[in-house]
């Protein structure tokens, strides 16, 4: 910082203190959506605090080797995961201005994301109509909290994604158009990775305990 | 069929004619007070033909500086609604002794200060900061907006819309009586089985999530639009205050969110995050909620520091003493103040290394903090110190929060705190810290950044009377306080069998009016300086000999901040351009590219009251109308793409030849 | 002058206000409280030490270098300077070590949790002395206390011998209060389900002021108690007296007196019921619940199953009262029948058809003794480990 002002400092007239031509700082988009991000990471990291703190909780109730089964888990987990391999192919698309393709693999995420969604729904009524329910222990109730957040948080994407399919069938890949699919691309990917959290330290710690 | 008794619930969920407190008549006058007066207020615009521009204007603007006022008059009416229950409860407590109850109930009593509590933090002392932060941090940093407009307009709205919440438990319905951070089992579905609660959580997310937006809003705006050549390390201190709180706020209210999403879970669905029963956890959320609640104390008052750094080394007319220093005792309480949380509840008996681990970094933040204060002392050593009223300010402050803040680091000391804590002793150090750091700051920096807002100065007399109201009935409301924790008088009592606390009681009592006095007087200093605005009109843009950028453009700054992007090339950048020589571009001019005003977070605003008002009274249908509603508007709204234009030229020159005639005016 | 006489004056009435009043905090009589005042009086001093200077110093420099001071420096560019910045943080550097040093020591020498090891400054504790212990419960809002040594049990009023070390296990049995007498030692949280400890001596023979130092409600106000600190013989009459009003407070009476009530007077109870205490921290005093140490047991075993639907009625404890049918009694409205505004009961809060009590097996509470201040065998919050 030191150096460029001690030059100007010895330049004897006073050196230029506005820009004559129009100014354009860098588009701050990416940026502000990163630490949306991040913030929403603390709101599961609570969560995960939750489920830290309550997951034994089992009120003398049934526990996570009791409900989980982890073969549909898996089934999910690579629904979320083939999903964000999707996203990353459309991604690929829109660089190369393919417009066909892009909609095209954004339709396959989407599918995938609703079938994860899908199969979670079936999870959880499958638990609640054993008597599993959010009401039935402390490590319930952060479970269906924690998990449930997620899938909320993937079917807002999922609409998103449909949202911005029509946006770009009506306007094409216009610069705004691959800002919004680079900020949902992250937003997807943040989900799978979030998922992976979930999956290690519901699931799998649940079962193998 | 439906019975009578079915429809009305399924219309109206829980609200009945019941929920309207009629037989209170404090609040039935408060009512017909607020009535008239909004009436008195809607019957002027409408006389004065203002609503066009109050729509075009204000309400749809994206303009940070219009946002930004109007944050600050959201904070100020506020003011007057918590000082109105900080009134009330000096003078219950000044009158509740023996046999004598008082005039409130307990009910009532309690929802008193939890409203104070939360109307101060939430919407007094937020807003008004953010408010000082929308408006100045742009021009500090040389830039025309900030980095998502649209987003800050929303996030406002938001803000109004939680404001509006409380509001409306004052007359339908009830407020919380659980203390302002709602501790279950309390604050639980079996103890607290009313609406108060319910409004409270609403309230708070609402309005967090605009104060979330606005921080990762003001985050972006910091980072990426700084005028070329100011480094980090050239950021005016009052920018890196306010990037800092915005940090904190980002990594703060997340965990309040989340927090009282699962409190409402508990109340809603009846979960077991926080029940006594069923593995359940009330400690969890106590400590949940104080790791947002003790940041939440440092994004109040870095900004304040923020605003005595840039007062004191302007009007010393000296260069701030230890820039570095500063900035980085900024970051380092910004850091540690994630690390002390648990200082909140030594008495939970988390035994003795966990408390003296949170003790002893409860005190190191004290280090950056005390390197502050010898900054400013420093700055003032060999200065010229003109004593215009944002100065009284600092110097107010710096003696008055030396003391909060060493009876802050005395409840650090696990074992005093057994001794004090939740006591009076307790309530004198926050509001001691608060008031003396807090709200002295934003005061100071109202009348400091005024004229630069409204084109003229604040009227020093009033100012000045002002703040010794505020400095002598701070010591007088507070002082009391301290030793009747001593006296071992605990906090939120609405009644008292001991005769002899109540002279104390008095004297605190006495100190609250002349707060309000102060208050007034603050009041009566807007009313003067319209009246004279044209005898303290600023010509120049620079009426206190500032240093920083925001005083090298107009008063108030046009639409566009600055006609050219600033350079910059060393501290106090419009210090350096008027030793320099600088002299002001007068052609050149160019289109300027700005966004266009939108409704649409207004619209959002409006939707969000509606949907936390059903839900509160479970009017489930009016729940889910709203809820779609409000993401069809969303939705609709992504789809214009239209969301910008260009001032022309001309108009540009127009607005700098009007300048260049008004400076030359002067001169 | 005559200004700044008038002011002096002003202060004399000031100076007499302090010393008319009781400064209990200040002023202590037990040995626990005396170190805590100590320990408010060091802190205050050592920080005083740089307080002081700088508010001295902020008032100087505003006075010397104000604008109408020609003759004061004026130097607008001088803004750095090493050796001062080292200064100004080494200066409070210096005091928060030295202050942290006492903190930690102090921390941990007078850790409520701590036994005692001596009677006051000068008496060191006799080798044969037997403490008291004293198991209190806050309920909405009145003060229990039971004497399981002496098999006796009050209400709102407390008593322990001069000079024998009192050991406090303290509950609640719904709402988070804080157990707070000032004149004998720091204050410690009451939680239900959790047990917390504190470790005392009164030192002078004398009534004292106790209540709750956390809002809990609407009747937190008058949540209050007396503690008598009393001799050797007057504790043994006090007991006796408890005794021979011959009250029994069984499971029943305690349920009724569970239930939310303001302004309770003294009551005493010659005989209390066996295991109790214990059930009520177990949050099982209610005939037919499950015990919290039971639960625990299950849940460290690794749960009861699917088919355990049963258990969760067994252990609805929050809903007590609205199951019982007195859907009012919430905490945060008034027991005296005072009118709240607005507290329509939510759809979940109506009581349940069934009667718990002609369901339950009546069982009694779980006798596993644990004495170790959080919910035993599960994982407890990290701060309750001590």
């Amino acid at each position: 910082m030191a150096t460029h002002a001690a030059t100007t400092h010895d330049v004897a007239e006073a050196p230029a203190f506005h820009l004559e031509e129009d100014h354009h700082p860098e588009g701050s988009t990416m940026l502000g959506f990163w630490i949306y991000l991040m913030s929403d990471c603390l709101i599961f990291a609570v969560l995960f605090a939750t489920y830290a703190v309550l997951g034994r909780n089992y009120a003398a109730g049934p526990s996570p080797k009791d409900l989980f089964e982890l073969p549909l888990v898996a089934l999910n987990t690579s629904m979320l995961l083939f999903s964000s391999i999707t996203y990353g192919f459309a991604m690929l698309e829109m660089q190369r201005e393919r417009q066909g393709g892009t909609l095209g693999w954004l339709a396959v995420t989407g599918l995938f994301g609703l079938a994860f969604v899908g199969i979670e729904l079936y999870e959880f009524a499958h638990l609640i109509h054993e008597g599993a329910t959010p009401q039935r222990s402390g490590f319930l109730s952060a479970f269906f909290a924690l998990v449930g957040t997620h899938g909320l948080h993937v079917t807002f994407g999922t609409i998103w994604l449909v949202v911005l399919m029509v946006q770009v069938r009506q306007r094409g890949l216009v610069i705004e158009n691959q800002r919004r699919l680079m900020c949902l691309s992250m937003f997807w990917h943040f989900l799978d990775v979030v998922w992976i959290g979930v999956f290690t330290f519901v699931y799998l710690m649940g079962v193998l305990q | 069929m439906f019975s009578n008794l079915d429809l009305q619930k399924l219309i109206f969920g829980r609200l009945t004619l019941e929920a309207i407190p009629y037989h209170e008549p404090i609040l039935i006058v408060t009512f017909l007070g607020v009535v008239l007066g909004g009436v008195a207020v809607l019957g002027a615009i409408t006389y004065f033909r203002f609503w066009g521009t109050l729509w075009r204007d204000w309400i749809t603007s994206v303009d940070h500086k219009k946002i930004g006022i109007m944050y600050v008059i959201l904070a100020l009416v506020m003011l007057l609604r918590g000082f109105a229950d900080a009134l009330m409860m000096r003078a219950q407590q000044a009158m509740a002794f023996g046999a004598n109850e008082g005039y409130l109930p307990p009910h009532h009593y309690d929802q008193i200060f939890t409203a104070h509590g939360v109307i101060m933090i939430f919407f007094f002392a937020m807003p008004l900061v953010t408010g000082l932060m929308n408006y100045v941090v742009p021009l500090q940093i040389g830039a025309r907006d900030v980095a998502f407009p649209f987003l800050n307009n929303f996030s406002f709205w938001m803000t109004v819309s939680g404001a509006l919440t409380v509001m409306a438990s004052l007359f339908v319905g009830e407020f919380a009586r659980t203390g302002w951070l709602a501790y279950p089992p309390l604050s639980g579905p079996a103890a607290s089985p009313g609406v108060g609660v319910d409004y409270y959580i609403w309230a708070l997310q609402i309005a967090g999530i605009g104060t979330l937006l606005s921080g990762i809003n003001l985050i972006a705006t910091i980072v990426k639009m700084r005028a070329p050549g100011m480094t980090m390390m050239k950021m005016p201190v009052f920018t890196w205050t306010a990037l800092c709180t915005n940090v904190l706020i980002v990594a703060a209210f997340p965990i309040l969110t989340a927090v009282l999403a699962l409190l409402s879970l508990d109340r809603y669905v009846g979960t077991h995050f926080f029940s006594n029963d069923l593995g359940g956890n009330p400690m969890m959320y106590v400590n949940l909620i104080w790791i947002w609640g003790h940041p939440e104390v440092y994004i109040l008052i870095l900004p304040a520091f923020g605003i005595f750094s840039e007062v004191v080394s302007t009007y010393s007319g000296k260069r701030l003493f230890g820039y570095a220093s500063m900035v980085y005792a900024t970051v380092v309480i910004t850091i540690l103040s994630y690390l002390v949380w648990l200082h909140h509840f030594f008495t939970m008996g988390s035994g003795a290394s966990v408390n003296s681990f949170f003790g002893i970094t409860t005190m190191i933040i004290s280090i950056p903090t005390g390197a502050k204060i010898f900054n400013w002392l420093f700055t003032m050593y060999r200065g010229r110190i003109r004593f215009e009223v944002p100065m009284l300010w600092t110097v107010g402050f710096m003696v008055t929060f030396v003391v909060g803040g060493m009876t802050g680091v005395l409840l650090a000391v696990p074992p005093a705190d057994f001794v004090l804590h939740n006591s009076l002793f307790l309530v004198a150090h926050f509001h001691n810290v608060i008031i003396g750091g807090v709200v002295f700051g934003l005061l100071a920096g109202i009348t400091y950044w005024f004229p630069k807002a409204f084109g003229y100065k604040l009227d020093p007399f009033w100012g000045k009377v002002s703040f010794w109201c505020w400095l002598t009935g701070f010591w007088f409301a507070f002082m009391p306080l301290y030793i009747l924790g001593l006296m071992g008088v605990t906090r939120r009592l609405q009644h008292f069998d001991d005769p002899s606390l109540q002279i104390w009681f008095v004297i605190a009592a006495f100190g609250a009016f002349l707060i309000l006095c102060g208050i007034v007087s603050f009041g009566i200093q807007l009313v003067v300086s319209y009246l004279k605005r044209e005898e303290l009109r600023d010509l120049t843009g620079d009426p206190w000999g500032g240093r920083t950028l925001e005083w090298s453009t107009s008063s108030p700054p046009p639409e566009y901040n600055f006609a050219f992007t600033p350079v910059i090339h060393d501290h106090d950048a419009w210090w350096d351009m008027k030793k320099r020589g600088y002299s002001r571009p007068l052609q050149g001019f160019r289109p300027i590219h700005m966004p266009k005003n939108t409704g649409t977070g207004f619209v959002l605003g409006v939707l969000s009251v509606a949907f936390s008002f059903a839900m509160i009274w479970y009017i489930w249908w009016l729940a889910a109308l709203t809820f779609v509603a409000m993401f069809v508007v969303t939705i609709v709204h992504t789809f214009n793409y239209n969301r910008d234009f260009y001032i022309p030229a001309d108009a540009v020159v127009r607005a700098e030849d009007a300048r260049t005639a008004m400076l030359s005016g002067r001169a | 002058m005559r200004l700044r006489q008038l002011r002096a004056l002003a202060l004399v009435p000031l100076l007499g206000l302090l010393a008319g009043c009781n400064m209990v905090v200040m002023q202590p009589s037990g040995d626990i409280a005396v170190r805590q005042r100590d320990l408010v009086l060091a802190s205050t001093g050592l920080m005083l030490l740089i307080i002081l200077p700088v508010i001295a110093l902020t008032l100087f420099f505003a006075w010397r270098y104000r604008a109408s001071n020609t003759q004061a420096t004026y130097d607008p560019d001088w803004h750095h300077s090493t050796q001062l910045e080292v200064v100004i943080w080494a200066a409070p550097l210096a005091i928060i070590i030295a202050l942290g040093a006492l903190t930690w020591i102090s921390t941990h020498t007078l850790d409520p949790y701590r036994p005692l090891s001596r009677l006051d400054g000068s008496r060191p504790l006799p080798a044969d002395v037997k403490p008291l212990t004293v198991e209190v419960v806050a309920l909405d809002w009145k003060w229990l206390f039971f004497y399981p040594e002496q098999g006796i049990a009050t209400v709102n009023e407390l008593a322990a011998p001069v000079d024998v070390p009192i050991t406090f296990k303290i509950t609640s049995a719904s709402i988070m209060n804080s157990f707070y007498i000032p004149a004998l030692a720091g204050q410690i949280y009451a939680m239900a389900g959790m047990e917390t400890k504190l470790h005392a001596v009164i030192n002078k023979a004398g009534i004292y002021d106790g209540f709750s130092a956390n809002y809990s409600g609407s009747g937190f106000s008058r949540m209050n108690f007396k503690f008598h600190g009393l001799d050797r013989a007057g504790f043994d009459a006090w007991v006796a007296k408890a005794k021979g009003e011959g009250r029994a407070l069984s499971r029943e009476a305690y349920l009724k007196l569970e239930r939310p009530s303001e302004q309770e007077p003294v009551q005493h109870f010659a005989s209390v019921e066996d295991g109790l205490y214990r059930a009520i921290l177990n949050m099982c005093a209610v005939p037919g619940k499950m015990c919290m140490s039971e639960m625990m047991h299950i849940d460290a075993m690794g749960g009861a199953g699917k088919e355990s639907q049963h258990n969760r009625e067994r252990l609805e404890y929050d809903n007590r009262h609205a199951v019982a049918g007195h859907e009012g009694e919430a905490a945060t409205v008034p027991a005296s029948g005072r009118p709240a505004k607005g507290d329509v009961q939510p759809e979940g809060m109506k009581p349940d058809a069934q009667d718990p009590a002609a369901k339950g097996r009546g069982e009694a509470p779980d006798a596993t003794p644990d004495h170790s201040g959080h919910r035993h065998g599960a994982p407890a919050p990290a701060q309750m480990n001590h």
